[in-house]
């Protein structure tokens, strides 16, 4: 699937003195980051002794923003620029304290002031500002309402009906019509290796190839981006000179290429409001100019250390202006600046060196924290030590998530990363349309209520005979209704979608991003699917069970009298398991017969992010006993309390979905209490790293792991002024826990934790 | 009845901690509640190698079979005949578990059955056998043989639990040699007080022994078990004695893990500590390495709901878990023998 940019030969064939030292190869003819690691990279297999604490600089760096937080968090935002609307150049350069700085550059001109960015929609913009009680500038409210047209309007210009009553019934939630999409990670490391100049050269002679093919629809538009994406370039150049660096050259030094990295980085949440701005898998790159350095003799661990603390802490503050009603989708603010960490590599080498170690290392240093969201690229080849200091790290942060490497590198290659929680891209060569979710419990009620919405009774699906009451119901029936549904729900769903992302591209481009991309990207489809459990289980209540209907007196559907014992989803019990498989590899056959927008590869996601608690909200009383209103369990999760047999046999129960009829990844979250895992520090690290082991050499895509005791969440529920920095991971990013919804973090308790008592 | 530490069924779950699955649910509209059932098996027919048959009733309390088929249709001749013979079990329920009943992560199996009536017994839904479903050899098996990927990552095995598992044991020889022949580390949590059903055969089959001590006074056993406790001291010297040189396990010495339920004002007497303590001590003197580590076990009370769910009066149901102070000064006696304590 990998492509290579046809024109990246513009890269200067005079050698970069920057380049001094690396090992020569294609890398330095064309733009091809991976060539470069995996010439240049040292493998490290050592353990983690050779790690360094928080140097005090770092440390007041810290506690300044810590003081900053507590009146964020009481406030909803610390503070709005609301005058200039967001762009790379926008705004002035903005510091935390100037001379303290080892990394530079922030969103506005100021730390934890968060930029408004029409682009995406202005209702959400005039919403949020409301909402904080800022005055909503007249002048901006004319000109993205009358003058320039904005994403969210354009979908909504040509949204079908059927498209609009599926959205408003809430079975289908959570699309990007009136935000930026996001999930589209720039290959930020390119800035540091390549300079931007060499990066706009290549991307002219790639224009260049455009302009001689003849008009069509698509070349113009290829064009036009190229032509935005050069502009972004250049601008990229700009706002690093205001911070006083020319990054028009290749980085010279490691301090260098994690600023221009930085630097690239920042561009992009300048300008865009993704629902995930992730980071991509740089830890590893950026080792190859630590090691040149710490061999030079020019930097210690203790800085190389510090220069990682600091780029994080910036990590750390990116922050983004959203409504409540989007905070109660995806809770606790998360911007999804997702670093992926370690894997193997395709010649059998571990993707593994000192810096993935300090990336980690900063979740000491700083203290534990939801954001970079630190994601473990796990084999059970990796080697020893690391293994150890991640089970470590886990055990005492609860703050890293954990996904197959196997399993990614067999589909995407040694070089892809993770974007939002759990979908994965070759970096720079991929891209998705990212699509949110189905509600596929919801379906099933339609299904058996003839296409009527169980709790307002409007018919939103097409019309077909309920089934009969007095009657239990028959599992073929059901399971032959529930395709019909199906079918329905994915067209529409596909309609959906389509119409967001040619309305994206057109209104809300992502230039700088997509700059950092070669010139043939392969987009992927990134459908979802929540509700699965419910799904399974109560097909399997039909099955196993008896479940009669209850009627109101509208003739719709509210209830099932369950009688008798049926297997459930969770407990690697193959009765039901395969049932939740079935649906999985149903949907997305389903989806694959639609057209996509600029042909994309469809995919989808077992996934929830924190939305399980609004889907379960929206949805009636199910056959397998779950009540109208209760939370799904979340991603590919089991229902909580269902999963009676243990962590790892809840593990391989999800395990068994297929990942090639889930490419965007399949989501599933763990907590275990401390004594789960063992007697001493040294038994939990070894238990943990054998479950993970187990878990990935099982087919498990991905992994959640959460170290906790009930008695701390409910603690810091009663005292969040104890706890500021109490991370968990939900589905597939971590959490503030004390950032959470009253709601959400009873849904966090009423979870399963695995583990003796 | 074992331990406090893995009980069958659902304590990995402390929010459904003994709750039935229809109660898991929470659902009005479920209708099939846990059937209770089991009452009369208590005190009758407890004869320590007393054969019962099991009659699959309903889902009970616990994690359940799930995965695990059942062997419906057999008449009670055949059950009986099979159960002699060790072809068929009477299985209350199975779990994966990490770090609790033995190293790495183990399918740990509950049979039904335990001659013991322990006042603090956090698993009484596997007292009767004739509560527990008929599985047999073979499908349970086959379940061991579909975790060797597991045992191998996480270096666990199979643990054989209860209920006692020593009631039932033609079975549980079947299972271990069967587990063995895999390459599968095993394991047995048992009371002891059954130890001269465990054959020489299967103690070679046997890596460790999960080994209950739950009292060190003879008196306060008999009060807590309602059964003597020499055969649980008969059992421990023998596991030690049979890794000598000239013993039945010499080439693989058995390793025993002691386990001690501490219930405040039931045995948490310092006589009665010291008692079991020294005992331990005494092990390690037959065979210095026999025993590996003691675990302390506190009290709990998740097995409360398990008791009212079987309508049974639960003599502990008012009795708090022990503080931090007692269970600290309870591991340190074990510790002063100079045994690894947790």
């Amino acid at each position: 699937m990998t492509t290579t940019s046809d024109a990246t030969s513009a890269v200067q064939d005079t050698l970069s003195p920057a380049w001094a030292g690396f090992t020569s190869g294609p890398w330095q003819d064309s733009v091809d980051v991976r060539d470069f690691i995996q010439r240049n990279y040292t493998p490290y297999e050592g353990d983690d002794a050779f790690l360094t604490g928080p140097t005090a600089r770092t440390t007041r760096i810290w506690e300044t923003l810590s003081a900053m937080f507590p009146a964020e968090r009481e406030k909803g935002v610390y503070d709005v620029s609301t005058d200039v609307p967001a762009g790379i150049t926008a705004h002035a350069p903005g510091y935390i304290a100037q001379d303290d700085e080892v990394i530079v550059g922030l969103q506005t001109d100021a730390p934890l002031k968060r930029a408004i960015m029409p682009n995406g929609g202005w209702r959400m913009v005039e919403t949020s500002l409301k909402t904080y009680g800022y005055e909503v500038p007249a002048e901006l409210r004319e000109v993205f309402t009358k003058y320039r047209k904005t994403h969210n309007q354009g979908v909504f210009d040509a949204y079908s009906p059927a498209v609009r009553a599926a959205r408003s019934s809430h079975i289908i939630t959570g699309l990007p019509d009136a935000y930026g999409r996001g999930r589209i990670i720039g290959d930020y490391r390119r800035v540091a290796l390549y300079g931007v100049d060499q990066l706009v050269a290549a991307k002219k002679l790639d224009k260049l190839s455009l302009d001689t093919q003849p008009f069509s629809e698509k070349v113009v538009r290829e064009r036009e981006e190229h032509a935005e994406q050069i502009r972004a370039l250049e601008e990229l150049k700009e706002m690093a000179a205001s911070y006083g660096f020319d990054i028009s050259r290749p980085a010279a030094t490691a301090q260098e290429a994690v600023q221009w990295l930085y630097f690239g980085y920042l561009a992009a949440v300048k300008e865009q409001n993704g629902a995930a701005m992730s980071l991509g898998r740089t830890s590893t790159f950026l080792d190859i100019y630590f090691e040149r350095d710490l061999a030079a003799g020019v930097l210690t661990e203790e800085q190389a250390q510090e220069i990682m603390d600091d780029f994080v802490i910036k990590l750390r503050i990116v922050r983004f202006l959203r409504t409540p009603e989007y905070d109660a989708l995806f809770s606790g603010d998360p911007t999804w600046v997702t670093e992926s960490i370690a894997g193997m590599g395709d010649d059998g080498r571990p993707l593994v060196t000192k810096n993935s170690f300090r990336m980690l290392q900063t979740l000491y240093n700083l203290g534990p924290a939801p954001e970079p969201n630190m994601t473990v690229l796990w084999s059970p080849r990796l080697p020893q030590g690391f293994k150890d200091f991640c089970a470590k790290v886990s055990i005492d942060t609860s703050a890293v998530q954990y996904e197959s490497d196997e399993t990614i590198r067999a589909a995407w290659g040694d070089d892809a990363a993770i974007a939002c929680c759990v979908s994965p891209m070759a970096v720079g060569k991929q891209m998705q349309f990212f699509g949110a979710r189905v509600n596929l419990a919801k379906t099933l009620l339609y299904a058996i209520n003839g296409g009527k919405d169980e709790v307002s009774g409007k018919q939103v699906s097409p019309a077909f005979a309920p089934v009969e009451p007095g009657v239990p119901l028959d599992y073929d029936d059901v399971r032959a209704r529930f395709e019909k549904t199906m079918d329905w729900l994915a067209a529409t769903y596909v309609e959906a979608l389509n119409v967001i992302h040619y309305m994206h591209d057109k209104y809300a481009y992502e230039r700088i991003e997509m700059a950092l991309h070669d010139k043939d990207v392969l987009r992927t489809m990134a459908c979802g699917i929540a509700g699965l459990s419910v799904a399974a289980d109560s097909l399997s209540a039909i099955r196993y069970a008896k479940v009669t209907p209850v009627f109101d007196e509208r003739g719709v559907v509210v209830d099932y009298e369950t009688v008798g014992d049926f297997p459930t989803y969770g407990n690697d019990d193959d009765r039901v398991d395969s049932i939740a498989v079935e649906l999985v590899e149903s949907f997305m056959s389903k989806i694959r017969s639609h057209h996509m927008y600029r042909d994309a590869l469809p995919t989808q996601s077992v996934l929830t992010i924190t939305s399980n608690v609004v889907y379960g909200k929206a949805t009636g009383n199910t056959p397998d006993g779950r009540r109208a209103g209760e939370p799904f369990s979340p991603g590919a999760n089991p229902m909580n309390g269902r999963d009676t047999h243990g962590m790892l046999a809840s593990a391989l129960s999800v395990a068994k979905l297929p990942y090639e009829e889930a490419q965007d990844g399949i989501s599933l979250t763990n907590t275990v209490v401390p004594s789960g895992l063992g007697r001493t520090e040294d038994e939990r690290v070894a238990n943990l790293v054998g479950l993970l082991d187990a878990s990935v050499g099982g087919e498990g895509y991905h992994m959640n792991v959460n170290v906790l005791n009930r008695e701390t969440l409910e603690d810091a529920m009663e005292h969040p002024e104890k706890y500021p920095q109490l991370t968990i991971r939900v589905s597939g990013y971590a959490v503030n826990f004390v950032r959470l919804t009253r709601e959400q973090q009873l849904d966090v308790l009423s979870r399963t934790f695995h583990g003796s008592m | 009845m074992p331990t406090q530490t893995s009980a069958a069924g659902g304590t990995t779950s402390p929010l459904g901690g003994g709750a039935g699955r229809g109660a898991l649910l929470g659902a009005p509209a479920v209708l099939g509640s846990p059937s209770v059932d089991g009452v009369a098996g208590m005190f009758g027919a407890t004869v320590p190698d007393g054969l019962e048959a099991p009659t699959a009733p309903r889902r009970r309390t616990g994690a359940g079979l799930d995965g695990l088929a059942v062997a419906d249709g057999l008449d009670r001749g055949d059950t009986l005949a099979m159960m002699r013979s060790g072809e068929l079990g009477s299985v209350h329920s199975w779990e994966l578990v990490t770090a609790v009943d033995g190293p790495g992560t183990r399918l740990t199996v509950f049979l039904s059955g335990c001659p013991l009536r322990c006042l603090y017994c956090h698993n009484p839904d596997t007292l009767a056998m004739r509560d527990g479903e008929p599985v047999t050899a073979d499908e349970l098996l086959a379940r061991v043989r579909r975790y060797l990927p597991v045992f191998r990552a996480t270096h666990g095995g199979l643990t054989l639990s209860g209920g006692e598992v020593l009631q039932q044991p033609a079975f549980a020889a079947r299972i271990l040699r069967g587990a063995k022949e895999m390459g599968v580390h095993t394991a047995l949590d048992t009371s002891g007080f059954l130890g001269r059903n465990l054959t020489d055969t299967m103690l070679r089959d046997t890596d460790l022994v999960l080994l209950d001590v739950k009292s060190g006074d003879p008196e306060t056993y008999l009060r807590v078990t309602k059964r003597p406790l020499q055969p649980t001291l008969d059992l421990g010297r023998r596991l030690a004695a049979s890794g000598l040189p000239d013993g039945v396990t010499a080439d693989a010495p058995v390793e025993v893990w002691v386990r001690f339920v501490l219930v405040p004002g039931l045995t948490d007497d310092e006589r009665n500590v010291g008692l079991v303590a020294r005992y331990v001590a005494e092990l390690e003197e037959i065979r210095p390495g026999t025993v590996g580590r003691v675990e302390v076990l506190p009290f709990h009370q998740m097995g409360r709901d398990k008791w009212s769910a079987l309508g049974r009066d639960y003599a502990l149901a008012d009795t708090e878990p022990p503080s931090p102070e007692l269970t600290e000064r309870v591991r340190e006696q074990f510790r002063s023998h100079g045994l690894t304590t947790y």
